[in-house]
């Protein structure tokens, strides 16, 4: 009975008033033939649906837990003070960040590129269903690489603090930019990305210092003019079909 | 004058260190037959993909009754009467079978497609029926086409390049992926449709008894050149051809066979 | 045709309810089918492969043009001012469409966030538009009419509800026209389509414009069913919102939007009403249980792939 249920629940939803009511035992057997011929495997759609729905969850949760009051981490600006490089006085918290961001985007070009995991991973993105014949776990190698990217995000978070104010919603802003970074850059390309970074970053303090009016728009502009001439990003590789 | 119908003179072409036309000089006269052989990598489908647009040509030129053509994208190649099938079946798998061919028949009858008309009228699809009962589909009509076997999405693909009238076909190993037994039919079936067109046709093709049947002529591909270019018989008799096209013992049995 | 007939039975339905709906309901529903539209603009474009996470550059130009019309200009007439979004729309939509049908997947999805986070900077930073804050409108008129509260809110939501469902019915014509299937086959083979003679950024183009046109005119029926416009209109997020219930209802049938949206809205204002400080969980967690229990069910999600031929 409860089989019923569910499979009248799946016809349902996102179904065409063709009439199959009539016939429910056969709109449920035509489901099931239908869902053989699709892709079951997985879909990138729904990942942005879960990460999203994810999101929400996780924005409350965080007011839940922490409150809605902006949280000051600078002690370790304070406890690491200042050092002068070319006469200019950087905080050395900042230049610790800089090191980190270049040691850890080394270990991911490295991992993609040197190991047989990195291979494993792009011969997955490169085509899906051959990597499954030649037997790699495609669904672990999703997971793992999602996994792998949310503690990224959790680290860019992290060591961000205390350079800012954190308060509920800080998730949102960077959102936006990271994938403004990984177009610009290029999908797909460490050195894309790292390079992506550079130019939003220094876009933004140009932006800044020099016309503070235009901070939301430069970045939306200069993808727009990466976009413009070269469509693929700075590093992305263009994609010709053969035919 | 017989002038050419289409006229490709010194193509070349490479990708990196990849020699895919080597000063390729090819000239084909209107409603003529011609068959095209070479081994793999020799650089057929090159050809084929610049002369419908697909790829440009480093140097040379592609002449169209006498208009040139080179840099031209497939999309006006085909309105001027040159289309083309795909050595693997170009189609749409999220449509149904039927789909794809009313898809066809509205791109080949209306210059922009139009927003507010029905695509599914009676008078096209029984076009597109009659099209598919034809190539012997109709049976999958509503299915996707993912489900076609190989050979079947190979005549499918075919249809989908001969909806429409054409001045020159160009069919990329259209045999191939279909069974001995269905293999001339599909020709006999091709050759009658371009017959009534009048139309010029050139079929890349590794099947020697396919190229034997139905072509009066038979160019010959290595490494991004032309080796040969005559009747299949001084082809398959020349030297080179032999060497590395056909190979040796082929050759022996159609000899034997005409013998 | 079947679509046809049953959307006009909705709508007529729809209509006769109206008086005897709870004036709250009347409110969720001219909210919701106002946001609908431009999630069905949003299903022609994704069937043709535009992912778009920038309508709110549309849904805010038409609901600012609304905003604008009627307090600079005096124009208080509610069809008029939804024709007005309706044209502005368009016309951007078509200017713009002549560089963004050249890009594909997310390419175009960053470049329609950045062309709305652009109209977005330029609201913010404009004081003579109320910048954050916005600006409100006044009441409605219907054919130089001015009516009171609650009937002004019912004919509000009767034209809400006529301009959706019959958006919807001439979308499901489109759907089913040669620019409608040709652009599914883009979706999948976009040289096919080429060497099938036909342009694939005209049709491309024709489908954007669609996108923006439904946008602007739910942008401008917003305005006047909230009173209240604001640049948040514009920002990403909502743009954000509106693929997700776009994705969440399914684009394989043009009533699917105006369903989803209303589902969507429904279950956003019950969650903000009985969990004030948790509602955004609230509204995740009924997604995500959408999304995992109902698998079969989100069939137009996989059905990508494949769409029985005729429609319904």
């Amino acid at each position: 009975m409860s089989h019923v249920l569910i499979i009248d629940a799946a016809n349902v939803v996102g179904s065409r008033p063709d009439g199959w009511w009539k016939d429910r035992a056969g709109a449920a057997r035509r489901l099931h033939e239908r869902l053989l011929v699709a892709d079951t495997s997985y879909d990138e759609i729904v990942l942005v649906l879960v990460t999203y729905a994810a999101f929400l969850v996780f924005e409350d949760l965080i007011k839940l837990i922490w409150g809605v009051d902006p949280y000051f981490a600078y002690q370790p600006y304070e406890l690491l003070g200042r050092v002068l490089i070319g006469g200019i006085g950087f905080a050395v918290y900042d230049v610790g960040l800089f090191g980190l961001a270049i040691v850890i985007g080394v270990a991911a070009w490295w991992a993609l590129e040197r190991t047989r995991s990195g291979k494993l991973l792009r011969a997955v993105i490169h085509d899906r269903e051959i990597s499954t014949a030649m037997g790699i776990n495609v669904a672990r190698m999703f997971t793992a690489t999602f996994v792998i990217g949310a503690m990224l995000g959790a680290l860019g978070g992290a060591i961000t603090a205390p350079a800012i104010s954190v308060v509920p919603g800080i998730g949102v802003d960077v959102i936006v930019l990271a994938f403004a970074v990984s177009v610009i850059g290029g999908l797909g390309s460490v050195a894309g990305a790292a390079v992506g970074a550079l130019v939003v970053g220094l876009a933004r303090a140009c932006a800044v210092h020099f016309l503070p009016e235009v901070e939301l728009f430069v970045i939306y502009a200069v993808m727009a003019v990466v976009l413009a001439f070269r469509p693929q990003g700075l590093f992305g590789r263009p994609a010709v079909r053969k035919i | 004058m017989n002038a050419p119908l289409i006229a490709a003179r010194g193509l070349c072409k490479r990708f990196g260190a990849v020699v895919a036309a080597d000063n390729v000089t090819v000239e084909i006269a209107p409603g003529e037959t011609v068959g095209i052989i070479g081994a793999n990598g020799a650089g057929k489908t090159t050809f084929v993909n610049m002369v419908t647009g697909y790829l440009k040509p480093d140097e040379g030129v592609i002449l169209f009754r006498g208009a040139e053509i080179t840099r031209m994208p497939p999309r006006e190649v085909t309105r001027l009467g040159i289309r083309r099938s795909f050595q693997v079946a170009q189609l749409f798998p999220n449509l149904s079978v039927r789909d794809n061919v009313l898809v066809a028949l509205a791109c080949t009858e209306q210059t922009r497609p139009t927003p507010t008309a029905i695509l599914r009228t009676s008078a096209r699809l029984a076009k597109a029926n009659e099209i598919l009962a034809r190539i012997g589909v109709d049976g999958l009509a509503d299915r996707p086409t993912p489900e076609l076997s190989q050979g079947q999405r190979k005549l499918l693909d075919i249809a989908l390049a001969m909806v429409g009238r054409s001045s020159v076909l160009l069919l990329d190993e259209p045999t191939s992926g279909i069974s001995a037994q269905e293999k001339l039919p599909l020709m006999d079936l091709v050759m009658e449709a371009v017959a009534a067109e009048s139309a010029a046709v050139l079929f890349v093709e590794h099947d020697m008894e396919v190229i034997e049947r139905y072509a009066p002529r038979v160019i010959a591909f290595y490494e991004g050149r032309v080796i040969a270019d005559g009747t299949p018989l001084a082809v398959l008799a020349d030297s080179d051809v032999k060497r590395y096209v056909v190979g040796a013992e082929l050759h022996r049995r159609a000899e034997g066979v005409r013998a | 045709m079947r679509t046809p007939l049953s959307l006009a039975a909705l709508l007529a339905a729809l209509l006769v309810a109206g008086p005897l709906m709870p004036s709250w309901l009347v409110f969720l529903l001219t909210v919701a089918f106002a946001k609908g539209l431009v999630v069905l603009g949003l299903l022609v474009m994704m069937r043709a492969g535009l992912v778009s996470f920038g309508q709110g550059l549309y849904y805010g130009l038409g609901a600012y043009a609304a905003g604008l019309a009627t307090n600079l200009l005096g124009v208080t007439d509610a069809i008029a001012l939804v024709a007005l979004g309706g044209v502005v729309s368009a016309a951007s939509g078509y200017v713009l469409g002549f560089v963004m049908a050249r890009y594909r997947e997310i390419f175009f999805a960053m470049l329609s966030l950045a062309l709305s986070m652009i109209l977005y900077g330029i609201l913010v930073r404009s004081a003579a538009l109320g910048s954050t804050d916005g600006f409100n409108l006044p009441p409605p008129s219907f054919f130089g009419f001015a009516f009171d509260g609650q009937t002004s809110r019912l004919l509000v939501y009767a034209l809400t509800t006529v301009v959706a469902i019959g958006s919807a019915m001439a979308l499901h014509r489109f759907i089913n026209s040669p620019a409608g299937v040709i652009g599914e086959a883009i979706l999948t083979n976009e040289i096919r389509v080429e060497y099938l003679g036909t342009s694939v950024t005209g049709v491309l183009h024709l489908t954007y414009v669609i996108g923006a046109t439904t946008a602007g005119v739910g942008g401008a029926l917003i305005a006047i069913a909230a009173g209240h416009i604001d640049p948040d209109l514009a920002y990403w997020t909502t743009s954000g919102e509106f693929v997700f219930v776009a994705i969440l209802s399914g684009i394989g049938h043009v009533a699917a939007p105006l369903l989803g949206t209303a589902v969507f809205e429904a279950v956003r204002s019950f969650a903000f009403q009985y969990s004030p400080y948790t509602w955004q969980m609230v509204v995740g967690i009924s997604m995500l249980a959408v999304i995992l229990f109902l698998p079969a069910g989100l069939w137009s999600l996989f059905a990508r792939r494949y769409r029985a031929g005729g429609a319904a």
